[in-house]
């Protein structure tokens, strides 16, 4: 099992957590503009606006980049991929890939969300997308 | 508009040794650095009147004055980031001669990275906010970091760690003929560096990371005026300047556009070529930030010293070995000699323009260093 360093959650992105715990992946648009932001940040830097509406992502996207984490302290027979997944939507985050070794990744596969509680944090996950290949 | 080509010079540069364990206190590295840059510049500690560090130093600017025998400062800065501002110290030094905020400007960084706060270690204890996007994940290290960055560009061109190793290589090749380098005398080969440990699967070997290191440096800057009075040949600021782009981060790199280019660093480029009319190929020798080896790779490109994807092939072919078109990181970078958070290149760049480097290029009169994230040309413009 791998340890998990859980999130310190504040104001500009509790609606993510809370999102997570609820099995769905938040993210967030401009109240005035409609950008997208990941990140968030608490202002649009497209127009400046302090407002922001919450929606629920497609949970679908393709792997821009990835690795393989393990510790170097304490040795993680595990492992665990982590990725930088562009979702469809457009903005991109970081996850970990479930469900795949890592010699079977590439960048560019399509991935869909899953959610997963790992050393007791519930983290959004990504694993390879049932819908097939875009 | 970078820092205007040929208002402020460097005269003058200092340093402790190198090592894994200074046996002494930052606070004293740091005045050992700074003194020794004084004199090496023929100045007097009362000459000084502006002072700029990291703001990651842990060394206080007043602590300083007393160690040194500095009586009075008019200007303070310090730089953003961590190495990325190293080559913002002279940027931030500069600025404040040319304005006449300062006349002698100090830039110091001293730290006892190995034997005190390791950088390469995982961060334990809680996130906080600004991590909550990459501690959960597993990226705790700045490798893994980093190499979630680096992943991409050799997906993009098709690298593989080997051609990351053949950097490595000739940074301890440098190393190993520069006496004042923790690796002197001691190069590797290719095969070393494939048979060191994995750090980041599939992306870094053990010898594609910077060493941890011990040391102070520290750099004399002031007017071309007065440094014309110095001890020692003036080595002029072409330009300086940094790259900072929304969306850019420096350590988490992963929302640019492009993620197989470093666009922090075409901003400083153009920046530096447009404000000294410079080219590429006007460039004599390249000191480039290297924590990772990939970073070479992405600022060859970035700075147009060859084309997207093209920095494998520079390599190889020796381009970058001293007696190639750009001889980079001839004292062996912060794989090789140490790593004093990026300011030890820019020491190197001013004795490769004073001509006393161990490994000198010969003849060599102007000399990029770079960061991506800032950068600066020292010679005539």
């Amino acid at each position: 099992m791998s340890r998990v360093v859980p999130p310190t959650v504040d104001r500009d992105d509790r609606y993510f957590w809370e999102g997570v715990v609820e099995d769905r992946l938040m993210i967030r648009r401009c109240a005035a503009c409609s950008y997208l932001q990941h990140p968030p940040t608490p202002m649009c830097p497209r127009c400046g606006s302090v407002d922001w509406t919450t929606e629920e992502a497609s949970g679908k996207g393709f792997v821009h980049s990835w690795i393989v984490s393990r510790h170097p302290n304490e040795p993680d027979d595990e492992g665990r991929i982590v990725a930088l997944v562009q979702l469809d939507e457009g903005p991109r985050l970081v996850t970990n890939l479930q469900d795949i070794e890592p010699e079977r990744v590439s960048n560019g596969m399509r991935v869909e969300v899953t959610f997963k509680e790992l050393d007791g944090v519930k983290l959004a996950q990504f694993r390879p997308a049932t819908d097939g290949p875009l | 508009m970078a820092i205007r080509k040929g208002e402020t010079a460097i005269v003058g540069i200092g340093q402790t040794e190198f090592s894994k364990n200074s046996g002494r206190t930052e606070i004293q590295l740091a005045a050992e650095a700074v003194r020794a840059a004084i004199l090496d510049a023929g100045l007097r500690p009362a000459d000084v009147d502006g002072l700029v560090t990291m703001t990651q130093d842990s060394n206080d600017e007043l602590a300083l004055m007393r160690n040194v025998g500095i009586p009075l400062v008019r200007w303070t800065s310090r730089t953003p980031f961590g190495g990325g501002g190293s080559s913002a110290l002279i940027e931030h030094a500069a600025a404040a001669v040319s304005s006449g905020a300062a006349d002698v400007v100090v830039v110091y960084r001293a730290f006892n990275e190995r034997s005190g706060n390791r950088f390469g270690q995982p961060t334990g204890g809680p996130a906080p906010p600004s991590l909550n996007w990459y501690r959960p994940y597993g990226l705790d290290t700045p490798a893994k970091m980093y190499s979630l960055w680096f992943q991409r560009y050799m997906h993009q061109f098709g690298l593989e760690n080997e051609d990351f190793g053949r950097y490595s290589v000739v940074a301890r090749k440098h190393a190993a003929t520069n006496p004042n380098a923790w690796f002197y005398e001691r190069p590797i080969t290719l095969e070393d560096h494939q048979n060191s440990r994995w750090i980041v699967e599939p992306i870094l070997r053990l010898l594609d990371c910077c060493q941890e290191s011990d040391g102070g440096v520290a750099i004399v800057v002031t007017s071309a005026d007065r440094a014309k009075d110095t001890r020692q040949t003036p080595v002029p600021i072409a330009a300086a300047t940094q790259g900072n782009v929304i969306d850019g981060n420096v350590i988490f790199n992963y929302y640019t556009p492009d993620t197989a280019r470093f666009s922090q660093a075409e901003y400083v480029a153009k920046q530096l070529y447009e404000s000294t009319g410079l080219r590429p190929a006007d460039i004599d020798a390249a000191m480039i930030y290297e924590n990772f080896s990939p970073v070479v790779f992405y600022q060859l490109e970035a700075f147009g010293f060859c084309g997207y994807g093209e920095a494998k092939d520079f390599i190889a072919d020796g381009q970058i070995e001293l007696g190639g078109s750009l001889p980079v990181n001839t004292h062996g970078g912060l794989l090789g000699e140490a790593y004093i958070h990026g300011v030890n290149n820019i020491l190197e760049g001013v004795r490769q323009i004073r001509g006393t480097a161990a490994n000198q290029v010969t003849g060599a009169a102007r000399v990029l260093c770079a960061v991506g994230h800032s950068a600066l040309i020292l010679g005539e413009a």
